[in-house]
């Protein structure tokens, strides 16, 4: 079983679309039980290929390609999950904000999220503080990952952490933030508790956040 | 194939840093090398300073013309600080850019009639960016709608259908392609021009994949480009591709660059 998990593992930074549904029955079928193929074989094979990809080994598309053969081992397993089992590491709310549409960027790091076990609830583009608001009310996020790629709708982000402070918040919701013209130094600025600069990096932020890496 | 010189532009980080040390001589250097490596017009940004664009965009604006022969292309999505520069334009600018966002429409439309500009117009509405197809021709079509209205023809119209990333999606570029090829051939008098350096995003080799979409899409009638002219490979790909698309009458324009030493390895 061991070697099956290994074979996973591999599946998955190999980018071997055809055969990872088949190798995650296999271990199932021997009786593994499905959390274990989840935490040792799916989720460790997205972490080597965030760590290759932050050291600049693979691309983009490989980095892409390598989520979805996670993705698809993932939905194997997840009708098998039970109780506890089942409980995501914690809630990502992912949006770019108000007044930018750009979401290249953002799905990328949703997909990378996903890969590491989040539960990752997209709100998607020209994200409004007062839908954000709506949504944060009804599903209570552990953490709120923006995005913005303009200069101009940065100071949203602000807007954002300010509205959870108003609500009493943001001492339960942290709050990330990314995309091209954002710094750590605008993220500690305007009181962001961080700053993703590429997916890997957003994925080891939120396990800090929310405690998962403990 | 009308040339936009993209490198006046404060998301470079050598840039923002020369306008904010009011640095005149990094500046008019980089105008005068894109001058005169073939560039039509020179785009000036100023966008990464929030809430001191207008002011660093007036300065830019008065310190390249001070350098350069050739006019500017003023690119702000901000209609005041369009407003604000535009008195100190010499002469008749291109605007980059407008969309199809109300606040845009109606704030950049009428500068550019009233100077009668060249217009950037981007395949984007409130709701979202054209990525597909007939998500980008609809958003022409309509783009020209709009300009018409306040008296822009459509030759004074550059239509951006926009370029995506081919590391996300593998079909954004034949996209992009495609929505080249239905505007010209559809929308009467109309320009079409695009950025190349978001197609090669999260890929190796990326001026590689930019000079080859570049061929591509002028293959399919792109007329006007955005781009770093002082690219060797880049410039040379351009004057090829007028030469095999027939453009170049005689492959004088070719032969010329190749006498003045600007083909070819160096």
């Amino acid at each position: 079983m061991g070697d099956t998990l290994a074979e996973i593992r591999q599946a998955v930074i190999e980018r071997q679309r055809d055969r990872i549904e088949g190798l995650v029955r296999e271990v199932l079928d021997e009786g593994m039980e499905p959390n274990v193929v989840i935490n040792n074989g799916l989720i460790p094979a997205m972490d080597e290929i965030g760590k290759m990809f932050t050291e600049h080994k693979i691309f983009v598309p490989e980095m892409l390609v390598s989520a979805m053969t996670m993705k698809m081992g993932l939905e194997v397993v997840k009708p098998l999950l039970k109780g506890a089992q089942s409980e995501p590491k914690g809630t990502v709310f992912l949006g770019t904000v108000k007044g930018d549409l750009h979401d290249i960027g953002k799905n990328i790091v949703g997909m990378m999220l996903e890969g590491a076990g989040f539960r990752v609830v997209d709100l998607g583009v020209d994200l409004t503080v007062e839908k954000l608001m709506e949504q944060v009310e009804t599903q209570s996020p552990d953490i709120i990952g923006l995005s913005a790629l303009l200069t101009t709708t940065m100071p949203e982000m602000e807007r954002v952490v300010q509205e959870l402070e108003a609500r009493g918040l943001r001492d339960r919701i942290k709050v990330m933030v990314g995309g091209a013209p954002v710094s750590p130094a605008f993220a500690e600025k305007i009181g962001a508790d961080g700053y993703g600069g590429d997916a890997a990096q957003a994925v080891e932020l939120a396990r800090r956040l929310s405690g998962a890496d403990r | 194939m009308l040339i936009v010189g993209e490198r006046i532009n404060s998301s470079r980080g050598r840039i923002a840093e020369a306008i904010e040390t009011r640095n005149a001589e990094a500046i008019q250097a980089e105008a005068a090398a894109q001058e005169k490596a073939g560039a039509d017009y020179l785009d000036v940004n100023a966008g990464s300073f929030v809430g001191e664009e207008a002011e660093h965009l007036k300065w830019l604006v008065q310190i390249v013309q001070e350098a350069v022969s050739i006019p500017l292309c003023l690119d702000s999505p901000d209609p005041g600080v369009i407003r604000s520069v535009l008195p100190l334009v010499a002469q008749t600018p291109m605007i980059n850019s407008v969309t199809l966002e109300p606040e845009r429409l109606e704030g950049i439309l009428p500068l550019a009639a009233e100077r009668g500009a060249k217009l950037i117009a981007l395949c984007q509405s409130e709701e979202s960016m054209a990525e597909t197809v007939a998500d980008k021709v609809e958003m022409a079509v309509r783009l020209v709608e709009k300009a018409e209205q306040v008296g822009i023809t459509p030759d004074d119209l550059y239509i951006d259908p926009l370029v995506y990333p081919l590391a996300t999606n593998p079909q954004s570029a034949v996209a992009t392609l495609d929505a080249v090829g239905r505007i010209m051939g559809e929308i009467e008098g109309v320009h079409t021009i695009c950025g190349l350096t978001n197609v090669s995003y999260g890929i190796p080799h990326r001026k590689l994949i930019n000079r080859t979409f570049l061929v591509a899409a002028m293959s399919r009638g792109l007329d006007s480009v955005i781009l770093d002219p002082t690219d060797r490979d880049l410039y040379g790909a351009l004057l090829a591709g007028n030469a095999v698309l027939g453009r170049d009458d005689f492959c004088m324009a070719y032969i010329t660059a190749y006498r003045e030493g600007r083909l070819g390895p160096l």
